[in-house]
C-alpha cells in the first residue's frame, strides 16, 4: 500500500520534514523506497529560479552522455550540487553511482523565445536524455525544469534519508512545496521511474491507490502527447490526465475532477452545466479513473491540491497552521510535523471534492 | 406387396420423424389443428389382426380400419420439429424426433431446382464459442476492493452518436472560469448498452411487435433502464411515429427503403425525435443477401406501413447507387442528419467481414464527424429469412473483428469517437450479460441482439435445425407470422413481461460482473480484465493466456 504526503509552506522547509511526515505512516507502506519532488526551491537553488535544474541518478558514463546532450543543444551549466552521501553496508539502499543536481542556462538561440517554447525544449531535452540513458540503465532523468528538484531511490526510506543525510536540517536544500511517497512500485517491476511523485512540465502528481482503468488510460494517453511515456506505474496516468486537462486543453482545475470522476449521468443531467459536463464525459471517457485512489497534485504555479476517487475508497486528510499546510494519507503524519495545529480544522475531503491550496495558503474547497 | 418407388418422399428422407403412439392417442385432433405446417394429418390405417378362438388352433384374420395421426410425406409440408404437437397433446402420444439420416438438403434441391430458404439461424456448429473461452479473470481484492453489486451505484450507459476528441469540442473558458459552449457538437444519446436488434414489423407479427414495444416502454418508464429498440427495415406504424414513444426507437433504413415514405410524411407531426437512425448496409447472418419478406407474410397492415402491394418484398443486397464507403457517408450525411436537423445521431450497420477494419478506418477518419456508430454484425445471429447457403456458409465471427476495429481505433488514438456496437450470436447460450460484458471489455460500447429477444418471447426454434421456419409465415409461436390465428397464440403482455424480466436479470448480472473488477462505469476496452483459456484466442485478441 502507498502512503502519500505533501507539505506546502510560506517558509522554505527541509526534506527532513517530508521524511518525518512519511516515517510515522511507515506501518502503512512497505518501506521499499523514497521519492520526492521539491518545488519553489530555497537554499542554494533560490537564486536560479528561472533556470532549469536537472535531477538525475546515473553512472559515470550516463553523466557524460547527458551533459554532452545538453551542451550540444547549447545549455551551459551554472550550478552543480552533488549531495554528500554516507554509504554504509548497514543501509538498505540500492544506490546509483552519481546523484546529479545541475542548473543550466538556456541556449543563446532561446534568448528571445517564449516561455512556451522553452518549456517544450526542456521536455524534449529530458526525453532525449532519458532515451539515451536507457540502455544498460546508465541513468534516470527525473526532471529538468526550473525551480524543481526530484529524488527517487530504492530502499528503506529511513536509510535513504541517512545515506543522503536528509535527516539533518540545513539551509542548503529546501523548498516551499515538497511531495513525497515511500514505496517503490510493488505492483509491477521495480523500476526507478515507477516511483511517484511523477513530474511533467511543472505538474506533479502522486497517488495512493489503484487505477483499474490503467489500460484504458494508457492506450489513449500514449497517443495524446509525446511526454506521456513510460507507464511503469498505473499512477502515471493521474499525472498525464492532469497535464492534458489543465495544460493541453487549458481547462481550469475543477474540470480535472469532472474528467477523472465524472458525475453519474443522472446527477449530471440535473445541472445547469449539464451540456458541458456531458461533452467532457463522453469525449474523455478513456481518461476516467476507476478503482480506489487519492491523488495529490501540484500545478506549475505551485498550487497544491488533493482529490479522491468517486467512492472515497482511500483516505486523505489536510491539516494546517498559519504558515504550513500538510496533506497526508494518515493523520498521524500531520500530527508528527504539525503537533500544535488546531486539529479540529483538519479537512477530510469527500469523494466529490477538490481541496486546493494556493500560494497564500488559502484553502479552497470545491464540490464537483 | 408394393413395389419400391425409390423417388417417393418418405419420413426417413425428412429432417424430423414423428413418433406416434396410437395406443395413447384419443384422437382429440389437437395436434393436427395446432401444426401450422400441416405436417401431420389424420388418416385411416388398415389393420389385420390374426386370432384364434376355441381349444384348437384355428387362425383367422380380422381387418379393421383405425383412425391415426400420420406424418405428411411432403417436401412442402414437412415436419419442422417445432414440438407444438407434443406441447398440445394431453396424452403424450406424439412427438418429433430428429432424423440424423435426413436426405432433406439433397432431395429439396433435386426436386425444387431452387435454393433452400429458411429462418435465420446458423446451423453449422463449429468449435467451442470464443466467448466461452474467455473469463473475467482480473479480480479486485485487497488493495483494490471489489464493489458491491447491491449497494454501489453503477453507471451502465453507452453512447450512440459521434464523439469529438476533447481538443475539438466547441468549449471555451469563460471569464468566471467555467467552460461555455461555443458551437454545435454532433448529437449523442446515452442509452442502455443492449439494444433490441432490428427486426422489422413485417418480419414480426404485430402482436410480437406490440409486446416488444411495450417492454421497451416499461423498461424506460418504470425500471429506469433506457433501452432502445431498432425498428428494422420496413417502417413503423404511423401512430407510433406520432407518439411520445418514438424517442425509444431507432429508425432503420435499409436498401429497400421500405416505409421511409411514411416516416418522412409523419415528420411534421412527430412530438419527439427518434433515438437515432441506423443505416443498414449489411447484416451478419446473411451477408451479401438482402432482406426477404415472402408474399405470404405481406398482410394488409404491412402493405399500409410499407406502401407496397402483396408480393415478395426483396431488399437488394446493397444500396442502389452505393459504390463506395465515401458515398455511404455522404448519403447518411445528406439525408438523415439533415432530415432531423442534426439532432438525431445516425449510425451505420455492416456485416462483419475480413474488410471491416478498412471500412471502420474510413469512417473514423471522415472529417465531417457524422457517423454516430459502427454496428458490426457477425455470424451466428440473425432472425430473418434467407437462403440456407448464405446462412450456413457466409459471414465472419464477431469477436476478433470487433477487437480488430477497437485496436485499429486505439492505434490512431481515436477509440470511442465512433461508438462500436457488436452483435452475432451473443446470448446464444442464453446468457447475454456474460457475452455483452466480455464484448465490452474487448472494446464494444454496447451490443445488440434480436434472436434472443425472439427466444424470450417464446420462439421454439434453435440452432440445431429446430423450427427455423420464420420465412414461411407459419411461425408456430405466433412471432414471425402475419396470420391472425397464429399471431393470437402469442400473448403480447407475456412477451413484454418476459423481456422486461430478462433485462432486469441481465442488468443485475452485468453489475455482478462489474463489481469484481472494481468498475462502476462500463469497462469499455478493458481487455486486461479478461483472460483466455485458449492460447490461440489469447494471441488473437491480445489478452492474457491462462491455464
Ligand atoms: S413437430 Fe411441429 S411441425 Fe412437426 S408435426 Fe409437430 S407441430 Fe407439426
Ligand atoms: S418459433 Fe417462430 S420465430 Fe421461432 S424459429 Fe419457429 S418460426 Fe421462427
Amino acid at each position: 500500500m502507498c502512503r502519500i504526503g505533501a507539505i506546502k509552506s510560506k517558509n522554505y522547509i527541509h526534506p527532513c520534514k517530508a521524511l518525518q511526515l512519511m516515517q510515522s505512516q511507515q506501518k502503512g507502506h512497505d518501506n521499499s523506497g523514497f521519492a520526492m519532488v521539491m518545488q519553489d526551491l530555497g537554499g542554494i537553488f533560490e537564486a536560479y529560479k528561472d533556470l532549469p535544474t536537472l535531477s538525475m541518478a546515473c553512472t559515470d558514463e550516463g553523466l557524460k552522455i547527458a551533459e554532452d546532450i545538453l551542451h550540444e543543444a547549447g545549455f551551459r551549466r551554472v550550478l552543480q550540487w552533488v549531495p554528500e552521501t554516507f554509504p554504509s553496508n548497514d543501509l538498505d539502499i540500492i544506490a546509483m553511482p552519481n546523484y546529479v543536481f545541475e542548473t543550466f542556462s538556456y541556449p543563446r538561440s532561446y534568448n528571445k523565445a517564449s516561455v512556451k517554447e522553452k518549456e517544450e525544449l526542456l521536455l524534449d531535452m529530458r526525453l532525449k536524455m532519458r532515451k539515451a540513458l536507457e540502455p544498460e540503465e546508465r541513468g534516470f532523468v527525473y526532471s529538468f525544469w526550473p525551480d524543481v528538484v526530484t529524488l527517487k531511490e530504492i530502499g528503506d526510506p529511513k536509510d535513504i534519508g541517512t545515506f543522503f543525510n536528509l535527516w539533518q536540517e540545513d539551509g542548503k536544500f529546501s523548498a516551499k512545496v515538497i511531495t513525497a511517497q515511500c514505496r517503490q512500485n510493488t505492483n509491477y517491476d521495480i523500476v526507478r521511474y515507477a516511483a511517484h511523485p511523477f513530474f511533467l512540465q511543472g505538474y506533479t502528481a502522486l497517488a495512493n491507490g489503484e487505477n483499474t482503468f490503467y489500460q484504458k488510460n494508457k492506450e489513449i494517453q500514449a497517443k495524446l502527447h509525446r511526454g506521456y511515456i513510460g507507464f511503469e506505474s498505473d499512477s502515471q496516468c493521474f499525472l498525464y490526465t492532469l497535464h492534458y486537462v489543465h495544460r493541453q486543453l487549458g481547462w481550469p482545475l475543477p474540470y480535472y475532477k469532472h474528467v477523472v470522476t465524472p458525475l453519474p449521468f443522472d446527477e449530471l443531467s440535473k445541472r445547469d452545466d449539464a451540456e458541458q459536463l456531458r461533452a467532457i464525459r463522453q469525449s474523455l471517457a478513456n481518461l476516467e479513473l476507476n478503482g480506489p485512489n487519492t491523488v495529490i497534485g501540484v500545478l506549475p504555479d505551485n498550487t497544491l491540491f488533493t482529490c479522491c476517487d468517486a467512492k472515497k475508497l482511500r483516505p486523505v486528510v489536510v491539516g494546517r497552521t498559519d504558515d504550513t499546510v500538510v496533506i497526508s494519507s494518515e493523520v498521524c503524519g500531520i500530527n508528527e510535523i504539525l503537533p500544535d495545529r488546531a486539529w479540529n480544522t483538519d479537512i477530510y475531503p469527500n469523494e466529490r471534492e477538490i481541496v486546493m491550496i494556493d500560494d497564500s495558503l488559502e484553502v479552497v474547497r470545491w464540490k464537483q | 406387396m408394393e413395389t419400391i418407388k425409390i423417388h417417393d418422399t418418405t419420413p426417413n428422407d425428412l429432417p424430423w420423424k414423428i413418433v406416434y403412439d396410437a395406443s395413447r392417442c384419443t384422437l382429440c385432433g389437437s395436434c393436427v389443428a395446432a401444426c401450422s405446417f400441416r405436417a401431420i394429418e389424420p388418416k385411416i390405417e388398415k389393420r389385420r389382426m390374426v386370432f384364434s378362438e376355441g381349444d384348437l388352433p384355428d387362425p383367422r384374420a380380422r381387418f379393421s380400419a383405425v383412425p391415426v395421426i400420420k406424418q405428411v410425406n411432403s417436401l412442402k409440408n414437412y415436419c419442422r420439429g417445432c414440438g407444438i404437437c407434443e406441447k398440445v397433446c394431453p396424452n403424450d402420444a406424439i412427438r418429433p424426433v430428429r432424423n440424423p439420416d435426413t436426405r432433406h438438403p439433397i432431395v429439396t434441391r433435386c426436386i425444387g431446382g431452387d435454393s433452400i430458404k429458411r429462418g435465420g439461424r446458423k446451423n453449422l456448429t463449429g468449435s467451442t464459442r470464443t466467448l466461452d473461452q474467455l473469463r473475467v479473470g482480473r479480480i479486485s481484492q485487497m488493495t483494490d476492493p471489489s464493489l458491491d453489486a447491491q449497494r454501489h451505484t453503477f453507471d451502465m450507459l453507452a453512447p450512440f452518436g459521434r464523439i469529438l476528441p476533447a481538443k475539438d469540442l466547441p468549449l471555451a473558458v469563460g471569464p468566471d472560469g467555467k467552460l461555455t459552449t461555443t458551437g454545435q457538437a454532433p448529437p449523442v444519446n446515452w442509452i442502455y448498452p443492449v439494444i433490441i436488434g432490428d427486426m422489422s414489423i413485417g418480419a414480426l407479427s404485430w402482436r410480437m411487435w406490440e409486446g416488444v414495444a411495450m417492454a421497451v416502454a416499461y423498461l424506460n418508464e418504470e425500471c429506469g433502464l433506457p433501452v432502445r429498440m431498432c425498428s428494422g427495415e420496413g417502417g413503423v406504424p404511423v401512430r407510433l411515429l406520432k407518439s411520445k414513444y418514438l424517442k425509444y426507437l431507432i429508425l432503420q433504413i435499409a436498401s429497400g427503403h421500405f416505409g421511409w415514405n411514411r416516416i418522412i410524411k409523419a415528420m411534421p407531426d412527430m412530438v419527439e425525435d427518434p433515438a437515432g437512425v441506423l443505416i443498414k448496409i449489411g447484416q451478419g447472418a446473411k451477408p451479401g443477401d438482402g432482406g426477404l419478406l415472402q408474399a405470404q407474410k405481406v398482410a394488409e397492415h404491412i402493405m399500409a406501413i410499407r406502401g407496397v402491394p402483396k408480393a415478395d418484398l426483396l431488399s437488394p443486397p446493397n444500396h442502389q447507387g452505393l459504390y463506395s464507403i465515401e458515398e455511404s457517408v455522404q448519403k447518411m450525411f445528406l439525408s438523415f442528419n439533415a432530415a432531423f436537423k442534426f439532432r438525431v445521431p445516425v449510425a451505420i450497420k455492416v456485416a462483419a467481414s475480413a474488410t471491416s477494419v478498412s471500412v471502420f478506418n474510413n469512417l473514423v477518419r471522415d472529417p465531417y464527424n457524422i457517423v454516430g456508430g459502427f454496428f458490426l454484425d457477425g455470424i451466428d445471429g440473425g432472425t430473418a429469412a434467407a437462403h440456407e447457403v448464405s446462412l450456413d456458409h457466409t459471414g465472419h465471427p464477431i469477436v476478433s473483428k470487433l477487437r480488430d476495429c477497437y485496436l485499429a481505433a486505439v492505434q490512431q488514438g481515436r477509440q470511442g469517437q465512433i461508438p462500436l456496437w457488436a452483435a452475432g450470436g451473443l446470448g446464444k447460450t442464453g446468457d447475454l450479460a456474460a457475452d455483452a460484458f466480455k464484448m465490452i471489455c474487448l472494446g464494444a460500447n454496447g451490443v445488440f441482439s434480436g434472436k434472443l429477444i425472439l427466444q424470450m418471447a417464446g420462439c421454439v426454434g434453435n440452432d440445431m435445425g429446430r423450427c427455423n421456419a420464420c420465412n414461411t409465415g407459419l411461425c408456430p409461436a405466433g412471432i414471425t407470422t402475419q396470420s391472425p390465428a397464429l399471431a393470437h397464440r402469442l400473448n403480447p403482455e407475456r412477451v413484454a413481461e418476459n423481456i422486461v424480466n430478462y433485462f432486469l436479470a441481465m442488468d443485475q448480472e452485468l453489475k455482478k460482473m462489474m463489481a469484481p473488477i472494481g468498475n462502476s462505469s462500463l469497462p469499455v476496452g478493458r481487455a486486461d480484465a479478461l483472460v483466455a483459456v485458449d492460447q490461440a484466442v489469447a494471441n488473437r485478441l491480445k489478452i492474457q493466456y491462462v491455464c
